[in-house]
């Protein structure tokens, strides 16, 4: 058995019931790759709830106006995960619902990555991996430079982590003590081609971002109460930058995808796949 | 020139609180005295050049102005997707100044050479490439840097090359500079080579040949109107450059000159780098004389282009 999927079943109630907020906003996700009939969707549905937290819970922004000099950042490095991204940003008045319907348009603002020059909220273009780490420093550095209070948060993915560019990021961070600069890992073991445990194992995880000089935290990354209790407590220990090791599940909310690596990416969706994700949504 | 350059970084820091520094693993005390006065805007952060340049995107973003500095093939090539993305697709004005640009660094050997960077830096949408002659250049280039829109590169050279430059000239970005004037060929050129040039201008006149010398300091943007005017002027038109012959200045002058209705003929020949990793140590004088990127060459390569032209009647 592959440990990093035994580590993902063990890991203490990953399948908790979604609520209707959780729902519904992955419903709008399933809206948004139907209007493209394609996106990275098992990548966006395991996100939903860390960005569901962030933006409920935790961060501090002004929908109307979205560059708020004291507002935290948040930069969702893992770009390919945007659809969740963009429901949160809907949801919260960045911009019309309706532009989710113009997905990868010609006349639209959403990509299949997120474009800081299109969206209102996207602090930074990402898509190709491992580049949000560092561009969160340098906000870091600024924000302590200038003495505000302001956060960082930077969410990657698992697979990014593959990337060297992280851990040169990640030695710098620690180097810098950045405790306003929180990682938010949305570890879901899975990548690509396969798990992250058969591409590149990333464990022991854990203790590689413990050794790089951060306080480090793990939680259920579906479970709303661990998500809030790990970012009000923030940084996980003093003079560290944090990072948030959440576990979670591609593709959660649909079981007929979830941990279905075919899932990863889709293209060409027929309408009667986008219906059937629709009632495996409703049915969880 | 990379010693009046970073002066000039220090000094800007000094009257600007938006100037950063960053360095990766620069020479013992290098920038010292920006460290001791400025330390909460100096920084070393070791090698690891792609960190380096999203760090930097990071503090531009928030209105900083970052200056990094290292040895221009890393600072080129290995973090290259990271100064497409985070530093010309975010169009912020972070500053690249790479030490050593073309075959300074000869006696390290081709890791270490730089022949390709103005070629992949001028391709990138929003990238702004400079490449002065000489430190006097270099000090009247940094002020202009400071409020500059985009990212920069600044190419630098060896150090303590010759002072070509006139100190009269102001200098602006894109702005071109004409060092010597004539009327039957023209040199352009970029860098260090206007030595060279110069040289090469001053030997054709004791034959009775007038060459002019262009120099361009600012390769991308380039100053395409000032140059088909130069280059309408004469006949015969030789570039020089220490970088490759692809896509440097020779290529970018050619695709001026071949987009352009000139309403006489011009004989065109670039001289540079060829397509080829240097297979030899010595020094960059060495190399460049291997290369035969010199002022004999290219009086040479000017005498036979006006000898062509002449032969078929132009």
């Amino acid at each position: 058995m592959n440990p990093s999927l035994t580590l993902a079943k063990n890991w203490p109630s990953l399948n908790p019931p979604l609520d209707r907020r959780s729902i519904g906003l992955r419903r709008e996700i399933i809206k948004t790759l139907k209007a493209a009939g394609r996106g990275h969707v098992g990548s966006a549905l395991s996100l939903v709830e860390i960005l569901r937290v962030l933006y409920d819970d935790v961060l501090r922004y002004k929908p109307n106006h979205p560059e708020w000099p004291l507002r935290d950042r948040c930069i969702l490095s893992k770009g390919h995960g945007c659809l969740a991204l963009y429901a949160v940003l809907a949801d919260k008045g960045f911009f019309p619902k309706s532009e989710l319907e113009r997905f990868c348009q010609s006349n639209g603002i959403l990509g299949g990555h997120p474009d800081y020059r299109k969206v209102p909220g996207v602090e930074a273009s990402t898509g190709s991996l491992g580049h949000g780490l560092s561009i969160g420093i340098g906000l870091a550095l600024n924000a302590r430079y200038e003495k505000t209070d302001s956060r960082i948060f930077v969410i990657m993915g698992d697979g990014e982590c593959n990337e060297g560019s992280i851990w040169e990021a990640a030695m710098c961070a620690g180097k810098h003590g950045l405790s306003n600069l929180s990682v938010i890992l949305d570890y879901n073991k899975q990548q690509s081609y396969g798990s992250t445990y058969e591409v590149q194992d990333l464990e022991p995880f854990v203790d590689k971002w413990k050794s790089f000089g951060f306080g480090v935290a793990e939680v259920n990354g579906h479970d709303i109460s661990q998500l809030q209790s790990a970012c009000n407590a923030l940084p996980v220990a003093a003079r560290k930058p944090s990072a948030i090791i959440c576990h979670t599940i591609k593709g959660k909310g649909i079981r007929m995808i979830e941990g279905d690596l075919r899932w990863h990416h889709k293209s060409k969706l027929s309408v009667e796949e986008i219906q059937t994700l629709f009632s495996g949504l409703e049915e969880y | 020139m990379r010693k009046t350059c970073l002066d000039m970084v220090y000094q800007l820091a000094q009257r600007d609180k938006r100037v950063f520094f960053i360095g990766s693993d620069l020479g013992y005390k290098t920038l010292d005295a920006f460290k001791q006065e400025m330390p909460d805007r100096f920084f070393m952060e070791g090698i690891g050049e792609a960190n380096i340049v999203g760090m930097a995107a990071g503090l531009a973003m928030e209105g900083k102005i970052p200056y990094i500095n290292t040895i221009s093939s890393f600072i080129t090539r290995r973090c290259f997707e990271q100064i497409v993305i985070d530093l010309c697709l975010h169009n912020i004005n972070v500053r690249l100044i790479g030490n050593g640009g073309g075959m300074v660094y000869a006696p390290l050997g081709p890791t270490h050479m730089t022949t390709e960077d103005l070629a992949v830096m001028r391709s990138i949408p929003n990238m702004t490439v400079l490449a002065p002659a000489d430190a006097d250049e270099m000090k009247r280039l940094m002020p202009a840097t400071l409020n500059h829109e985009g990212p920069i590169y600044i190419r630098l050279a060896k150090g303590y090359d010759p002072v070509v430059t006139k100190g009269t000239d102001s200098f602006k970005i894109g702005k071109t500079f004409s060092l010597r004037h004539g009327h039957d060929a023209l040199i352009i050129t970029t860098g260090i080579t206007a030595g060279p040039a110069l040289k090469a201008s001053e030997n054709l006149s004791s034959e009775g040949i007038g060459a002019a010398v262009l120099h361009i300091p600012t390769i991308k943007p380039l100053d395409a109107g000032t140059i088909r005017t130069h280059v309408a002027g004469v006949g015969v038109i030789v570039t020089v450059e220490e970088h490759s012959i692809i896509g440097g200045l020779g290529s970018a002058i050619a695709e001026i000159i071949a987009e352009t209705d000139f309403r006489t003929p011009k004989k065109f020949s670039r001289i540079g780098i060829p397509d080829t990793f240097p297979d030899e140590y010595g020094s960059q004088a060495t190399l460049l004389e291997r290369y035969a990127i010199t002022s004999e060459n290219i009086t040479d390569r000017i005498k036979s282009l006006l000898k062509r032209q002449t032969d078929i009647g132009v």
